[in-house]
């Protein structure tokens, strides 16, 4: 595992052709590591009929809503977190 | 595949008002089957196990998880040995991970790619969880949505949404409602609704029950 819980990361910022499951809404937004979850073979590869290996380490990954949603209503301390695999992560700082 | 001859006209073969997407569904299982990738049994078979399971199975693990501490961390550690632990079947994969509201923070979950959701513990999700309006506002509006589920948070308390975009399925422990103290086990699980584990709804209160 690449990355520990707390650590800063950002999302990369890339197009990508077909089956991800990196939502546009973070993509090149910068979060912090919550939780390890494992490894999981890559949805990338299996919606095509490939084995998903190597496995992808999950990791879940919380953002500040305010960093999200410029426009969010909300408290400050309002998050969002969502499942990003390993290979969509770079470290932020 | 119809192999005769258009030589004539007649109208499209319609199977009723069947919506597409269950024309795709059904086409796709057929040609499933007819490749030998899976079989009619294995669709029946997970169908009927999908539907055996209801948020009676979920209610049952906050209940414990309410009156028994030391099951509640073991809950939060891992969800599915605490389910199997109370007799119940999480089924196969996906991991389920269990998050809890406090005084803190409040949890909502979504999915906003499709509709992952807890099935093993909760049964099928509703179909408000599935449509494209709560999937895109309960991530930019989530105040908002729950205002409209008629939902109050406490003045301190943050809200967390949990998108569950790959693996993991989650499922909140709602806070326990004050007047419970003397229930029992079984009594305060007809308090956990569906919504509550998903997040868009507090527990009902104790005198709602009793009334």
């Amino acid at each position: 595992m690449r990355f520990d819980p707390g650590t800063r990361v950002r999302v990369a910022d890339r197009p990508h052709e077909g089956h991800h499951r990196t939502p546009a809404y973070v993509k090149g937004k910068t979060g912090r590591v919550e939780r390890v979850h494992a490894a999981f073979k890559s949805p990338e590869a299996r919606a095509y009929g490939g084995d998903g290996l190597p496995q992808q380490p999950l990791y879940l990954v919380g953002f500040a809503q305010r960093d999200v949603w410029p426009e969010y209503r909300g408290r400050p301390g309002d998050r969002i977190s969502l499942d990003i695999y390993e290979h969509w992560l770079e470290d932020a700082d | 595949m119809s192999d005769h001859d258009h030589d004539h006209d007649h109208a499209p073969i319609t199977n009723g008002d069947e919506p597409p997407a269950a024309a795709r569904a059904r086409a796709l299982e057929e040609l499933l089957v007819e490749k030998g990738v899976i079989s009619r049994e294995d669709v029946r078979r997970n169908v009927d196990l999908l539907v055996s399971r209801s948020p009676a199975d979920g209610a049952r693990l906050i209940a414990r998880a309410w009156v028994d501490p030391a099951f509640k961390r073991r809950l939060l550690e891992d969800a599915r040995a605490a389910a199997i632990e109370l007799g119940l079947d999480p089924g196969p994969a996906p991991v389920v991970v269990a998050v809890e509201n406090t005084d803190r923070v409040h949890h909502m979950v979504v999915c906003t790619l499709c509709s992952c959701y807890p099935r093993g513990l909760l049964g099928p999700p509703p179909a408000w969880y599935k449509s494209l309006a709560y999937r895109s506002r309960a991530v930019s509006d989530p105040r908002g949505v729950l205002e409209e589920f008629g939902v109050e948070l406490d003045e301190n308390v943050a809200l967390r949404v949990l998108d569950s975009t790959a693996n993991i399925r989650y499922l909140v422990i709602p806070r326990r409602p004050d007047g419970t103290e003397a229930m029992s086990e079984e009594e305060i699980a007809t308090l956990v609704t569906r919504d509550s584990m998903i997040g868009v709804a507090h527990p009902v209160r104790p005198a709602a029950v009793t009334a």
